[in-house]
């Protein structure tokens, strides 16, 4: 049957045309990405010392913030000669992530930094490291006892929230509105760092008189935020400011102010990805600041690591030994100071 | 009811059963009273910015994404199947055609790649289903898994923000007054209806979905048709993808999340049977619509979002029950 074998010569060869086709789709290489974020060092601390093993263990890098933690610990154990680094594949397993922290255990890691998928979950391989006479440092989501931790150093969700509703109500007070509508776009309402972000929003809004006004909670990711957003702007139609939790959600949310056309009010933004940073510098839009939660802390971990490894303290404090808690400022980036801090920007 | 289709579904449609006409006439007032009631309440709680032209703009695009994808499960329901994997598959679309080699080639590779994409995960999951014997839930649950899985492996789980100003600029803008994300919706919408209900490829879907077998017997290649079914689906998403992609200006793996929930429960308070055979667009419309309206209205008084998703598990009940008792009226015991 001459015409059914054309017919499916024809196919085949659609077929294997449009897959080469979409092949052909797949790449991502960019020139430019995110510089790292790394600590320099400095005086007596920043000559090489004693070698140190450094074991590190995090979730899976799904998202621009998680991705960029696991690439400075990296970055950072690379700026030091005296380091020796020895990563885990990133994973959302806690069962997974248990066995890897027990794996770096047993290969005898002079230090082991961990950013745990759940808190709770991990503390209990964090004491036997601990017992094993190997010291933990616990990257921003905490132990349940500091007995599982040699040092904890991690961000500030309530003060990210006090920082974003001082900046905006200073911003307020300039423009001499009295009682101005702000607008909130949370992140997932069900967990704890969501419901610190807004009780410090809501606590520095109130020092100044104010409240917080329309309010909408999206997942962290740029379709809810979008969503949410859209919704929010016409509930809203007339606002003062505005702040967005996340920055990775904040590519929706940018997005439905765009296609609503507004641009009436100061839109603040949160955690400091390299995106924001960019329209907080063009300042062509509503995007004025943003408060930082900053993935550099996984760079401090590292410096941290390698100092109780060679068993110094920080240069400048007159402690001997390393502090056993760090909180990493949430600084406001603006225009004025967008510069200092475009290194610590993330992709989204 | 279904028997009189079956017996010869390859004739020109036969005259609509006037009783059966009427009892589905009947639901879809039911369902669009529910619309207007809640349109009403957003009205009288919020009369200054509910019916404006700007926000009814806002719920049409915000439906337009989740209505394309239900018109989609609206076919494979009908046909007697289900469609877990439509999300993982708007997911994969948008980052597929949002990477930099795609941007690269300029906006009609964008929009050819997503169509793509969309028809080829549609397709398999149909040659699957059909030739492979698989159950439909197992099969695009698998593709439910892989396709995240693709996208995340694509994307490096990052968000792709769309650089090329071409494709941003037609989508995201108006035509003729109205945004094309809307006239996108409602050219699906039209499209799928005439599809359905006037043409041999509708008739046989219903009798696919009604009785495979007596299908067969009657001379219908059900398999090829099954396949073909979950296709349209698959394209679906493909264009669905280019909404999601057009309205936040990026392409991410998380993108899609849950639509196949929403889609299906759209679909079912629409007034199509989970057992396919009987069903109707535009009821997956008022449905989708309904779910809009929710969202916005707690939105709009400024609502928590757990009241939200209650609310809306007490909508999907009240529907269904309701579509129940309207059609157990007229057609005595053989209600479904």
């Amino acid at each position: 049957m001459p015409s059914l074998d054309r017919r499916r010569f024809l196919w085949g060869t659609t077929a294997v045309g449009t897959a080469a086709l979409l092949v052909g789709c797949t790449s991502n290489e960019t020139g430019n990405s995110a510089p790292d974020a790394v600590a320099a060092g400095s005086g007596e601390n920043s000559r090489p010392g004693k070698a140190v093993t450094v074991g590190f263990s995090a979730p899976a890098a799904d998202h621009g913030w998680m991705a960029a933690m696991t690439k400075n610990a990296r970055a950072q154990a690379e700026r030091f000669s005296d380091v020796t680094f020895k990563a885990t594949e990133g994973t959302n397993d806690v069962n997974q992530q248990i066995s890897q922290v027990e794996t770096l255990i047993n290969d005898k890691v002079d230090v082991l930094v961990v950013l745990p998928f759940d808190g709770k979950a991990l503390t209990e391989v964090g004491r036997q490291a601990m017992d094993a006479g190997i010291p933990v440092i616990n990257v921003d989501r905490v132990f349940d006892t500091p007995l599982a931790y040699r040092t904890w150093i991690g961000g500030d969700n309530y003060r990210m929230g006090v920082n974003a509703g001082e900046f905006i109500a200073s911003q307020m007070k300039a423009k001499n509105i009295g009682s101005p509508i702000i607008g909130e776009v949370a992140g997932i309402d069900s967990l704890p760092l969501t419901q610190e972000r807004s009780r410090g929003f809501k606590d520095a809004l109130a020092r100044s008189g104010f409240q917080v006004g329309p309010r909408v909670s999206a997942q962290f990711t740029s379709e809810s935020g979008e969503q949410q957003t859209a919704n929010l702007l016409q509930a809203a139609t007339k606002l003062d400011a505005l702040w967005n939790h996340d920055d990775d959600q904040g590519i929706g949310v940018m997005a439905a102010i765009d296609s609503a056309g507004r641009n009436e009010f100061v839109m603040v933004g949160g955690a400091g990805s390299r995106n924001m940073m960019d329209l907080i510098k063009a300042d062509s839009g509503v995007m004025k600041a943003t408060v930082l939660y900053s993935p550099s802390m996984a760079s401090s971990a590292i410096a941290l690591a390698r100092l109780l490894g060679q068993t110094k303290g920080i240069g400048d404090l007159a402690e001997h030994d390393i502090p056993a808690s760090i909180t990493t400022y949430s600084a406001v980036v603006t225009k004025e100071n967008v510069d200092q801090y475009l290194d610590v920007g993330f992709d989204s | 009811m279904t028997e009189l289709r079956v017996l010869d579904p390859k004739s020109a449609p036969p005259r609509e059963e006037p009783r059966r006409r009427r009892a589905l006439d009947l639901r879809l007032a039911g369902l669009l009273g529910v619309l207007v009631v809640l349109c009403a309440v957003g009205y009288a709680t919020r009369p200054d910015s509910f019916l404006t032209e700007a926000n009814i703009s806002t719920m049409l695009r915000l439906a337009a994404a989740i209505g394309v994808v239900s018109v989609g499960m609206t076919f494979v329901i009908i046909s007697g199947g289900i469609d877990l994997s439509v999300g993982s598959i708007v997911a994969l679309s948008s980052v597929w055609m949002t990477t930099v080699a795609t941007q690269s080639y300029g906006p009609v590779v964008m929009v050819l790649c997503a169509l793509l994409v969309g028809l080829a995960c549609g397709l398999v999951n149909g040659v699957l289903i059909s030739y492979g014997k698989i159950v439909p839930f197992i099969a695009t649950l698998a593709m439910y898994a892989s396709a995240k899985g693709l996208a995340e492996r694509l994307s490096g789980r990052r968000t792709q923000v769309v650089t090329e100003t071409g494709f941003t600029t037609f989508f995201r803008g108006d035509l003729l007054g109205v945004p094309v994300l809307i006239w996108l919706l409602a050219a699906v919408f039209a499209v799928g209806w005439v599809v359905l209900n006037r043409t041999t490829f509708g008739r046989r879907t219903f009798a696919v979905g009604g009785n495979a077998e007596a299908a067969r017997l009657a001379g219908i290649d059900v398999k090829r048709h099954t396949a073909l079914v979950y296709g349209i689906a698959g394209l679906c998403c493909g264009i669905a993808a280019l909404m999601v992609v057009a309205r936040t200006t990026s392409g991410a793996s998380t993108n899609g999340m849950f639509y196949e929930l929403d889609a299906i429960a759209a679909v079912v308070i629409g007034g199509t049977l989970l057992t396919g055979g009987r069903g109707s667009l535009i009821g997956t419309l008022i449905g989708v619509l309904i779910f809009t309206v929710v969202g916005n209205i707690f939105t709009q008084n400024n609502l928590d979002t757990d009241i939200q998703n209650i609310a809306k598990g007490v909508i999907i009940v009240a529907a269904v029950l309701l579509q129940r008792t309207t059609s157990a009226r007229r057609r005595g015991a053989r209600t479904t």
